[in-house]
């Protein structure tokens, strides 16, 4: 309802004043307990950027958080709440390892492919469960996808157990094969964890863009989220596109599983939760817009905020805790800025927008 | 300075939407006591223009004086303490709550903390009895009928002391009879001391109750005329600039073979009960069949099953000589089908997408649209822009979203895209609902044309002087069932009236003949 050059700012403002309010609240938080938040947000920010080894970890981390970003995203776009993420996440991480353990002497390039591709497929499927049921059954995605997750957890925690290794709760590391790390990364960045998953992510999120503007299944994907019944009108199906953009979004999920497998850790071991980037990718798309490159840059800001809250305690004084709920409140209001684009609009409505019709 | 007697002045009032001028130094007035038509081509800017007059919208220059003090409306709630009150083509409503609870919504009463729900319902009852605004004020919204949805949203207006009204196309979603009902209102509100401004694109109804009429043209206004004096023909000539016909010029049908045939088709409504009773019905290329009857007797569930959009119980359909009996949507449009939905926001269109994206919305998956499932974006420009062109689609952009386009060219831009498909079957649901007098001729035309061009096309339309124009059959439905097929020269008004209600053809055939002959004798008595 707005004209162009508007929306376009409007889109770029709505994310940036969310960070923004955020920080603000977090820093109104730590000083009514008494914190310096100057003194902490520049432990935070000078302890990521100035040292090679923490920004690559913060990288790194961004890179898992752009596949669950994205993999939130193209479901959202069609009109789903993946909130199975973490889930498919895990699904894939474990799926990786094992391929991995199970073909330990092929070449590295065969069994890289593999084993990223095993995960992608796992993912997907595990997402799709939730497509099919939800397409065909009309059962609500997000309890469908909330229930995925737990027996995601548990299954995932036998398989270790059980299958993967000999009753311990850790499996063997993969070996060099299986890696995706590269040796001038690490050493670039002193040591980091970052691997060649970053490439991935930027290569997935161009094909993010290519699919939904230049493809017309991502089209389909866009009308069927937008409108359900114009599309239908206009001979699209509407459980097709439900479930392929649940087996889109569980692929994207299950690759980042997999690269937190073979580039993080390099091994499974059991969890106590669902992994927090599966939740985090949620924020991490809402912040984004649904924008490929918006996502990719806002996983970086999510990377760095999570690594750089490490710092809090030792060079700010700011207990562990309360660096949580910071953290915890600036994510909030980054995901929040839908809140943020709605306050926005009513403040807007009457200048410049106007009903389409009559 | 301003007389006393008028209520509203708007002077030299401009709104642009980026470099878009959607009005363009305007100037209106309202008098006390009066109905002051707005009339205007699709796209002319009068929505906006009482946007603004409503506080939705800010003027981008330009003077609001009410009651002969300058104000600047910067809200809605400033418009009300006004006492301006609009009520919106799409009704703004709470379907879960009651007439009374949205009337006095973000009024309510209260008594010790809690809302006082009979005074409430009491306040609200003496209301509507004031202006036989007939409404029950325990009634659900979404249990009641479209009409007393509008008198509910009208006494919400009174109810927060509206003295001035602005009606947006009031009577776009309203049957003959509920029209009849609104002008009485009207004249009930504007004897009680009110005024109203009046949006709608139906000039019998202007010369009905309204006292002047301003015309705009293209964001400028044109003039203010006394619709006394001035006539339905000035009226829409002045309103486009050019002499309008309302004669819908055409020769006789040539028919040919069937392109669509259903035979013994049953359809179920969503509650279960049969909407389409057992009909067979033909259409054949190179006419025009139209279907009339009163709103909810079987013709959107019929249009429904033909485009696939809802099961077919039992029977067949056929297109073009191929069964269509439960196929998917898109098999049906690429057997042949054009379908302009009556539901044109929900059905029509994807009101976020840019206008060019819609403009391919069936489409887009062929050649040269798209290849190999890339799409080409430079051939949906160009098409969108070629539609936009030939159907005179208003709009400073084809990129600009649909939600963006007026709602007449909203409408403009979804026939424009069925036409031009050119399908052997054209099905038109309320094609010209919403659609300036101009709008309308042209659509006609197009019509018309696809017909002599040996298409088919079904004509669904509440309104009879446009079936009974356009068409060169009519099957009249009533419950389900098509009760007569006839004729279009060989009917009239009457005739399709009693149809309508129920009553067999024969019979009305004979009441028709009878009171004719009547008429005939009390003529032939006087003289
Ligand atoms: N937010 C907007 N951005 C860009 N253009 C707009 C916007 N709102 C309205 N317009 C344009 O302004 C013009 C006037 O629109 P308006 O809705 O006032 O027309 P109208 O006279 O009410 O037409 P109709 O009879 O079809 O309802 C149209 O061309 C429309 O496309
Ligand atoms: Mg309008």
């Amino acid at each position: 309802m707005l004209t162009k050059n508007n929306e376009k700012l409007y889109n770029f403002l709505v994310p940036i004043l969310s960070i923004v309010l955020g920080f603000i609240f977090g820093a109104i938080l730590m000083l009514f307990f008494g914190y310096n938040p100057i003194l902490a947000y520049q432990a935070m920010f000078n302890g990521v950027l100035a040292n090679p080894f923490f920004f690559g970890e913060a990288m790194r981390q961004a890179t898992v958080l752009t596949f669950t970003g994205l993999g939130f995203a193209i479901a959202f776009k069609a009109g789903f709440f993946n909130i199975g993420v973490a889930g498919q996440v895990l699904v894939g991480w474990v799926t990786s390892i094992w391929v991995a353990l199970a073909f330990p002497d092929l070449p590295r390039i065969l069994l890289l492919t593999l084993s990223l591709t095993a995960a992608l497929l796992v993912g997907a499927v595990w997402a799709g469960i939730a497509g099919v049921l939800r397409a065909y059954f009309g059962t609500n995605e997000v309890i469908v996808t909330i229930m995925l997750n737990y027996i995601a957890l548990y299954l995932t925690n036998y398989l270790i157990r059980n299958v993967i290794s000999t009753g311990g709760n850790t499996t063997e590391r993969v070996g060099p094969n299986a890696s995706l790390r590269v040796d001038w990364l690490t050493q670039l960045t002193q040591g980091s964890r970052l691997n060649a998953g970053l490439f991935i992510a930027i290569i997935v999120v161009a094909l993010y863009w290519v699919f939904m503007t230049q493809t017309t299944a991502g089209f389909e994907v866009r009308a069927v989220g937008l409108n359900r019944f114009a599309s239908t009108y206009a001979g699209m199906s509407a459980p097709r596109n439900i479930i392929l953009s649940m087996f889109l979004s569980g692929a994207l999920a299950g690759l980042g599983g997999a690269i937190h497998g073979l580039g993080t850790f390099g091994n499974i071991f059991t969890q106590s939760g669902l992994p927090g980037v599966g939740f985090n990718g949620i924020a991490v798309a809402l912040l984004g817009l649904g924008n490929p490159v918006g996502i990719f840059f806002s996983a970086i800001l999510f990377g760095v905020l999570d690594v750089g809250s490490g710092f809090l305690p030792n060079r700010a004084g700011v207990p562990d805790e309360m660096a949580e709920i910071v953290i915890a409140a600036i994510i909030f209001f980054v995901g929040a800025n839908y809140l943020i684009r709605f306050l926005f609009e009513k403040v807007k409505t009457k200048k410049t927008a106007t009903e389409g019709g009559e | 300075m301003s007389e006393t007697n008028k209520v509203i002045e708007m002077k030299g009032i401009t709104k642009k939407f980026g470099n878009f001028k959607a009005n363009d130094n305007i100037h209106l007035d309202l008098k006390k006591g009066e109905i002051h038509a707005l009339l205007g081509e699709n796209g002319a800017g009068k929505s906006t223009l009482m946007n603004i007059l409503s506080g939705l919208l800010e003027p981008t220059e330009g003077e609001i004086w009410v009651n002969g003090e300058k104000v600047s409306i910067s809200s809605p709630d400033v418009a009300n303490q006004l006492g301006i009150g609009m009520v919106h083509q799409h009704f703004m409503l709470v379907d879960k709550f009651t007439v009374t609870e949205n009337i006095i919504l973000g009024k309510e009463k209260h008594k010790f903390g809690f809302m006082d729900q009979a005074t409430s319902q009491k306040d609200v009852k003496e209301l509507s009895d004031q202006y036989g605004l007939r409404v029950d004020p325990k009634a659900r919204i979404s249990d009641i009928s479209v009409g007393m949805q509008q008198r509910a949203e009208i006494l919400k207006t009174l109810y927060r002391g509206a003295d001035i009204l602005i009606f947006d196309e009031p009577t776009g979603v309203l049957t003959p009879q509920e029209i009849e009902e609104l002008m009485e209102i009207m004249n009930a509100l504007v004897k009680e001391g009110k005024s109203i401004i009046l949006i709608t694109h139906k000039l019998d109804e202007i010369k009905k109750v309204a006292d002047r009429c301003t015309v705009i043209r293209r964001g400028k206004s044109i003039d203010t005329v006394d619709v006394a004096t001035t006539s339905q023909q000035e009226l829409a000539d002045m309103m486009v600039g050019r002499s309008v016909s309302f004669k819908v010029d055409k020769k006789p049908a040539d028919p040919k073979e069937p392109v669509l045939e259903i035979k013994n088709l049953t359809v179920k409504e969503a509650r279960g009960y049969d909407a389409v009773k057992a009909i067979d019905l033909d259409v054949k290329a190179g006419e025009i069949l139209g279907i009339a009857g009163v709103d909810g007797n079987g013709q959107s569930e019929l249009i429904q099953a033909i485009t696939g959009l809802t099961k077919v119980d039992s029977g067949s359909i056929k297109l073009d000589g191929k069964d269509i009996t439960n196929k998917k949507p898109r098999k049906i449009t690429e057997t042949g089908l054009g379908h302009i939905p009556e539901d044109r926001q929900r059905y029509g269109l994807v009101l976020q997408m840019k206008l060019e994206e819609n403009m391919s919305l069936q489409t887009y998956y062929q050649k040269p649209f798209s290849n190999h499932g890339f799409l080409n974006h430079k051939e949906i420009k160009e098409h969108a822009k070629q539609l936009i062109e030939e159907f005179d689609v208003r709009t400073s952009s084809e990129e600009n979203t649909a939600s963006s386009l007026s709602g007449g060219n909203q409408q403009k831009a979804i026939i424009a895209r069925e036409i031009y498909r050119n399908p052997a079957l054209l099905i038109a649901a309320q094609p010209t609902r919403g659609l300036d007098v101009g709008a309308i001729e042209y659509i006609h035309k197009r019509l018309i044309e696809q017909r002599d061009h040996g298409k088919g096309v079904l004509l669904m339309s509440y309104e009879l002087d446009e079936v009974m124009n356009v068409s060169d059959r009519i099957a009249v439905m009533y419950d389900g069932n098509i009760i007569a097929i006839v004729n279009a020269d060989e009917t009239n008004e009457k005739e399709l009236g009693l149809l309508m209600a129920g009553v067999p053809l024969e019979k009305a055939h004979e009441q028709v003949t009878e009171t004719e002959g009547k008429e005939r004798e009390t003529v032939a008595n006087e003289k």
